[in-house]
C-alpha cells in the first residue's frame, strides 16, 4: 500500500481568511461567534452564527467563472487557491497532470432558493439565469473548481452530513493508497447564510445565548444550549508519497488511519457504540495504540446529546492514556459540511506549530466530559499524531489521523 | 424611449454584465465575437434584457442578430411596438 502525505492547506473561515489569521486566532482561544439580525426578519429562534467574510473575486475570476460559483464555491476557490499555493502546486504542473477533486458539501440552499424566488415571481425558467444550476448542485464545488483549475482526475462530492468534509479526505486518501490516484485537492465547503439552515434552526438545536455571543459555543461544558451554524472552506492537498518527493512538493504530514461506521440507529442521535467502532477502524488502519495520539480534535458541537455521546466513546478507546482533548467548534461553532477538513487544517496548524488550541468556554464539565483531559486553555506541546472525529446526521461517523513526517 | 435611449442602455448593461470594454462596442461589429458570447451568455442576455426594457426575447430572434447595431435595432423595435401597443 502506498503512503499518503498532506503538502498543502488552505483555509477560508470565521477565525480567518488565510493560515496564519487562523493559527493565530486558534491559539489565542478567538471566537468567530456573532449575532446576525437579519435572522431575526426569517423568524429564525437563533440569531449567531460564525462570521465569514465574502470573497472578492472580480479581477481573480472571470464573469462566466464567477456567475457559476455559490457560497460555498466562493469560500472553497479561496482556500484552494491557498493551498495550491502552499503546496507549490502551479496551473502549468497541474495541466501537464493528472490531479483529481473530492470536496464535502451537502446543501446549496441560498442558490435553491434565488432560483425558486424568480421562478415564483416570473413564471419564466429562463429568466432564472445561466448560472443558477451550477450553483445549485451539491457538487457545485467539484464541478466549479475541476474547470477553474481544469482538473483531469477523479472529480466528484461526498455528501454525509457534518462527516461530509472528513470523509472526502478519507476517501481521497483510500484512492491514492490503492494507487488510483497520485494527486487529489480535497477539503469541505459550508453556506454561510439564513437559508442555510433555517430548517435546523427550527429543530431548537442552536443556542440562543444571544447576550454573550463569544461564549455560545461551549462544547463539553455542563452549560451549553446548542451550536451555532458557521462555515467557510478549507483544503487540503492529498499526494502519494512518492509522487509528492519526485514533484519537490513540501511534504506537511502523513494520513496513516481512516476509520468510518455507520450508527444503524437515530436519525439524528449521537451513539458512542457507533463512534467508538471508527475511532478503533482509525487506530488499527494506523497500526498504532492509543497511547500514541498526542491529540484528538473532538466533533463535540456544543449540544448535550452529542457531545456527552462523544466523550463516552473516547473514555471508552482512550480512558487509560488521556490525551489532550478539545473542541475547535468552541471558537469557529459548527462548520457543517466543511468542519471535518477544515479541523484537520486547524489540527496541522497545531501540530505545525506545538500548540493545541484552547476548547474555550469549558467551565464545568458534566459527569462524561470529566472523564477527558480538556484543554480549556492554550497548552504549548508538540503534537507528533492527531486524531480528528467527524460525525453526522444518519449516524455517519469517520475518524482521521495524521502524523508529522 | 428614443432609439439613443435603447442604445445607452444596451451598451451600459454589456458593459457592466458582460465586462466589455466600452471601446470594444461599435455598432457595425460582430456582437458575438465581441462579446465571446457562448450558449450560457444568451440565457444571461436574455435575462437583462427582460430586466432593462421588460420583453422576453425568443431565443431563435437572436440567429438574426449579428452586428450590435442589429442587436440595437432589434430592441428598438420591440420596445418601441410595446410602446405603442
Amino acid at each position: 500500500m502506498r503512503r499518503v502525505v498532506i503538502t498543502g492547506m488552505g483555509i477560508w473561515s470565521c477565525l480567518g481568511d488565510n493560515l496564519t489569521e487562523v493559527k493565530n486566532s486558534l491559539y489565542e482561544g478567538k471566537s468567530g461567534i456573532v449575532v446576525d439580525p437579519e435572522r431575526k426578519d426569517w423568524g429564525y429562534r437563533s440569531l449567531l452564527t460564525g462570521k465569514v467574510n465574502t470573497p472578492e473575486l472580480k479581477g481573480k475570476l472571470d464573469r462566466r467563472a464567477r456567475i457559476q460559483l455559490s457560497q460555498e464555491a466562493e469560500y472553497a476557490y479561496m482556500s484552494t487557491i491557498e493551498a495550491l499555493t502552499n503546496a507549490k502546486m502551479e496551473q502549468s504542473w497541474i495541466d501537464q497532470n493528472e490531479v483529481g477533486i473530492m470536496f464535502g458539501n451537502d446543501s446549496s440552499a441560498k442558490a435553491v432558493m434565488e432560483a425558486i424566488d424568480i421562478l415564483r415571481a416570473k413564471k419564466d425558467t429562463t429568466l432564472i439565469g445561466s448560472g443558477s444550476i451550477f450553483q445549485s448542485m451539491n457538487c457545485t464545488v467539484t464541478m466549479n473548481l475541476s474547470t477553474i483549475f481544469k482538473l483531469k482526475g477523479i472529480n466528484f462530492t461526498v455528501s454525509a452530513a457534518c462527516a461530509s468534509g472528513s470523509h472526502s479526505i478519507g476517501m481521497a486518501y483510500l484512492m491514492i493508497k490503492w494507487g488510483l490516484q497520485d494527486h487529489i485537492i480535497c477539503g469541505g465547503a459550508q453556506e454561510v447564510n439564513p437559508f442555510a439552515f433555517g430548517n435546523f434552526d427550527g429543530l431548537s438545536a442552536f443556542s440562543i445565548r444571544h447576550d454573550e455571543p463569544t461564549k455560545a459555543s461551549r462544547p463539553f461544558d455542563r452549560d451549553r444550549d446548542g451550536l451555532i451554524p458557521s462555515g467557510g472552506a478549507a483544503t487540503v492537498i492529498l499526494e502519494d508519497y512518492e509522487s509528492a518527493v519526485k514533484r519537490g512538493a513540501p511534504i506537511l504530514a502523513e494520513i496513516t488511519g481512516y476509520g468510518f461506521s455507520s450508527n444503524g440507529d437515530h436519525i439524528s442521535n449521537s451513539s458512542p457504540e457507533g463512534q467508538e467502532r471508527a475511532l478503533r477502524m482509525a487506530l488499527k488502519d494506523a497500526g498504532i495504540e492509543p497511547s500514541e495520539i498526542d491529540y484528538i480534535n473532538a466533533h463535540a458541537t456544543s449540544t448535550p446529546n452529542g457531545d456527552k455521546a462523544e466523550a463516552s466513546a473516547i473514555d471508552k478507546v482512550f480512558g487509560e492514556c488521556k490525551p489532550l482533548v478539545s473542541s475547535t467548534k468552541s471558537m469557529t461553532g459548527h462548520e457543517c459540511w466543511m468542519a471535518g477538513a477544515s479541523e484537520i487544517v486547524y489540527s496541522m496548524l497545531m501540530m505545525q506549530h506545538d500548540f493545541v488550541a484552547p476548547n474555550i468556554n469549558f467551565e464545568n464539565p458534566d459527569e462524561e466530559s470529566a472523564k477527558l483531559n480538556i484543554a480549556a486553555k492554550t497548552v504549548d506541546k508538540k503534537i507528533t499524531t492527531f486524531l480528528s472525529n467527524s460525525f453526522g446526521f444518519g449516524g455517519t461517523n469517520s475518524t482521521l489521523i495524521i502524523k508529522k513526517i | 424611449m428614443t432609439k439613443e435611449d435603447i442604445i445607452e442602455k444596451v451598451n451600459a448593461f454589456l458593459i457592466e454584465e458582460f465586462e466589455v470594454e466600452a471601446e470594444k462596442i461599435v455598432a457595425e461589429a460582430n456582437m458575438r465575437e465581441t462579446l465571446d458570447l457562448d450558449s450560457l451568455d444568451y440565457v444571461d442576455l436574455v435575462v437583462v434584457i427582460e430586466s432593462t426594457f421588460g420583453f422576453k426575447v425568443a431565443g431563435e430572434d437572436f440567429t438574426a442578430i449579428s452586428s450590435f447595431q442589429d442587436f440595437y435595432d432589434y430592441c428598438d423595435q420591440k420596445v418601441n411596438k410595446k410602446d405603442s401597443a
